[in-house]
């Protein structure tokens, strides 16, 4: 049988993060199908043709499915899943909205956060903030699975263009919720998710003005994502999209640089599968330095404006 | 408007878990047990919709052993009215938890459920939206923030790329995020309070909900540990190693 993946996208942008979920999605060995709901879909379909692996790409379009909210995306998903044994999303707040909602109304279990294939119905998944690796299997008909994005490879792209092909069926806007408004930060940085530098921030920056005097312009030389401890985000010090953990995003970079981060263990669930580790902190006993391969110690008002100017 | 509030009683979050040698799961005797915090916000959310005059009874749900009823006596002690124990010793999964807070919502017909975005054991991140999908409920998860007026409430929501707002029909279900809201100590006088608040005690049979695993966890392993690596003794030698030894300038 088939496997269908929802693709996410976001201002008629494919996300880099549906090229890694699907990497996973064909480790399940059958053909995939990429699904592309919501407005604007023509372009991120024909992004979506383009990868490699992908057997076929559908759109979805209509007033209901404009926003992408979870009940008629839900809906949908399940008036198609009678062609499928597998749905996968990546583990992004549209994946995670979404997917439990369609596993509950097939009466079945999701798995969440896959970071590894082992078989068709086996996978790894972490657990207490990835302290704990757990191998599941499950014995539901379908596979429902969100993908943890940052432990696979992106697909490659250039492959003859899958078909296009609209859904036949059509849902109705349920009427339990409706589309009010959306904050987006628009930036020219690289996606946390995919950037292969990032420089994050703590409380330790004690301003959102600091935070961009000091960590920005290292950021900028780097061509790196930013991102931020919870506590730089509950201070308002960043956004909350930039935030770097259990709770927030997994990144997984060459190379991941934590200025005035204590490393918290629900901080390090989002960071510590990075290749290399740089720790900047005054306190040489701060937990980041366990997992840094790089520390240096001291002040990071001073620290990291130098290493902006020297690299 | 009547809430309920769903909240589990999992490792404290303080805690640095250990993995058992025979890979058959965590170690847990011994080991202190709290509220989700999720959960704490979801109670302090529902809490201040009664002390603004929105709300008139909250009720704390939990499913899992005798002693979540602790953690229902936290809520109480938070400010919830009262509390419904689901009592098991068996690991209950997000779709049997959903079925059963299915179960209670349909008697105790509640205009909006609240619950915690994940709980900080199992990382699922799927109860309630699995909740709403079988009451056939509007759902606003990652919440970051709520007000709820007469039948409807405007939920903004944590997403990848900042904040979405929603808006829900009542009856309908609410995820906390982190930033919704900070939670209370439960004062003393409210602690001895709580005491006193009752707590209706149930079984998954009691409710006919088939909590039979769907998952089978054949092995539990810790990750791959990092090494730590090297201090290094200035900028310049940092950036030398991460040119020629690392290789990632
Ligand atoms: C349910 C739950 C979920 C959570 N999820 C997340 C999550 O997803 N992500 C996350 O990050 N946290 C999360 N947390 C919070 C986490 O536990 C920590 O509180 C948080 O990560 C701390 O942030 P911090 O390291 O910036 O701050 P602190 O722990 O206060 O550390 C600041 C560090 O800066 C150093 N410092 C201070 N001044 C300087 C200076 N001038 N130069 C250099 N160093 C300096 C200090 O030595 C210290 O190590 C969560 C907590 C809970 C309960
Ligand atoms: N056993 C349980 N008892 C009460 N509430 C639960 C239980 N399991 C999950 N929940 C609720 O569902 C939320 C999400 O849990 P999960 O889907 O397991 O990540 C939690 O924050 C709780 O509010």
């Amino acid at each position: 049988m088939t496997t269908l993946l929802l693709a996410d996208h976001d201002k008629g942008q494919l996300s880099a993060e549906t090229a890694k979920a699907l990497t996973a999605a064909k480790a399940l060995g059958a053909d995939v199908h990429l699904l592309v709901v919501g407005a604007d879909g023509a372009s991120v379909a024909e992004a979506a043709a383009g990868l490699d692996g992908v057997a076929k790409v559908l759109t979805a379009g209509g007033d209901a499915l404009a926003h992408q909210l979870a009940e008629p995306v839900a809906a949908l998903l399940v008036s198609l899943a009678g062609d499928y044994d597998a749905i996968v999303a990546a583990s992004s707040t549209s994946g995670k909205n979404v997917l439990p909602r369609v596993a509950a109304l097939l009466d079945m279990m999701q798995i969440s956060d896959v970071t590894s294939v082992e078989g068709p119905d086996t996978f790894k998944r972490p657990t207490y903030a990835g302290n704990a690796i757990e191998t599941v299997r499950t014995s539901d008909a379908k596979r429902i699975m969100t993908i943890r994005t940052s432990s696979f490879e992106a697909a490659g792209s250039g492959a003859d263009a899958a078909p296009i092909e609209a859904v036949s069926v059509s849902v109705e806007q349920p009427g339990l919720s409706s589309f009010v408004s959306e904050e987006l930060a628009t930036s020219e940085r690289p996606e946390l998710g995919s950037a292969t530098v990032v420089v994050s921030g703590g409380r330790a920056l004690g301003s959102s003005e600091k935070f961009k005097d000091v960590i920005m312009p290292l950021a900028d030389k780097l061509n790196a994502a930013v991102g931020a401890s919870r506590a730089a985000v509950d201070a308002g010090y960043a956004p909350n999209d930039w935030q770097v953990g259990q709770t927030g995003k997994v990144v997984a970079p060459e190379l991941y640089i934590a200025c005035g981060i204590s490393g918290a263990i629900q901080h390090l669930a989002g960071m510590k599968d990075s290749k290399v580790i740089v720790a900047i902190n005054k306190d040489e006993e701060a937990p980041i330095f366990q997992v840094a391969d790089y520390g240096l110690v001291g002040d990071l008002f001073e620290l990291v404006p130098e290493l902006t100017s020297k690299v | 408007m009547k809430i309920l509030v769903a909240v589990k009683r999992v490792v404290d979050y303080n805690v640095k878990i250990r993995v058992k040698p025979d890979g058959s799961g965590v170690e847990l005797a011994n080991v202190k047990m709290s509220m989700n915090p999720f959960d704490e916000i979801a109670v302090e959310e529902a809490v201040r919709l009664k002390e603004a005059g929105a709300a008139e009874e909250i009720v704390a749900i939990s499913v899992g052993p005798k002693q979540s009823a602790d953690t229902i006596r936290t809520a109480l002690a938070m400010g919830a009215d009262r509390g419904i124990h689901v009592q098991t010793d068996a690991i209950v999964e997000p779709l049997a938890v959903a079925k059963l807070l299915k179960a209670i919502a349909e008697t105790e017909k509640p205009d909006l459920v609240i619950l915690g975005k994940q709980a900080i054991d199992d990382d699922c991140n799927q109860t309630g939206q699995m909740l709403a999908a079988l009451l056939n409920w509007g759902q606003g998860t990652f919440a970051y923030k709520l007000e709820a007026s007469e039948g409807r409430a405007k939920v903004t929501r944590e997403v990848d790329g900042g904040l979405q707002t929603v808006d829900l029909k009542l009856p309908a279900i609410v995820t906390a995020d982190l930033r919704l809201n900070e939670p209370r100590y439960a004062s003393l006088p409210n602690i001895m309070k709580a005491k006193k608040k009752p707590i209706e005690t149930k079984t998954p049979e009691d409710f006919g909900v088939d909590i039979a695993r769907r998952i089978e966890v054949l092995k539990t392993e810790e990750p791959e540990m990092r090494k730590a690596g090297v201090k290094v003794a200035s900028v310049d030698e940092l950036v030398d190693k991460l040119k020629n030894e690392a290789g990632v300038l």
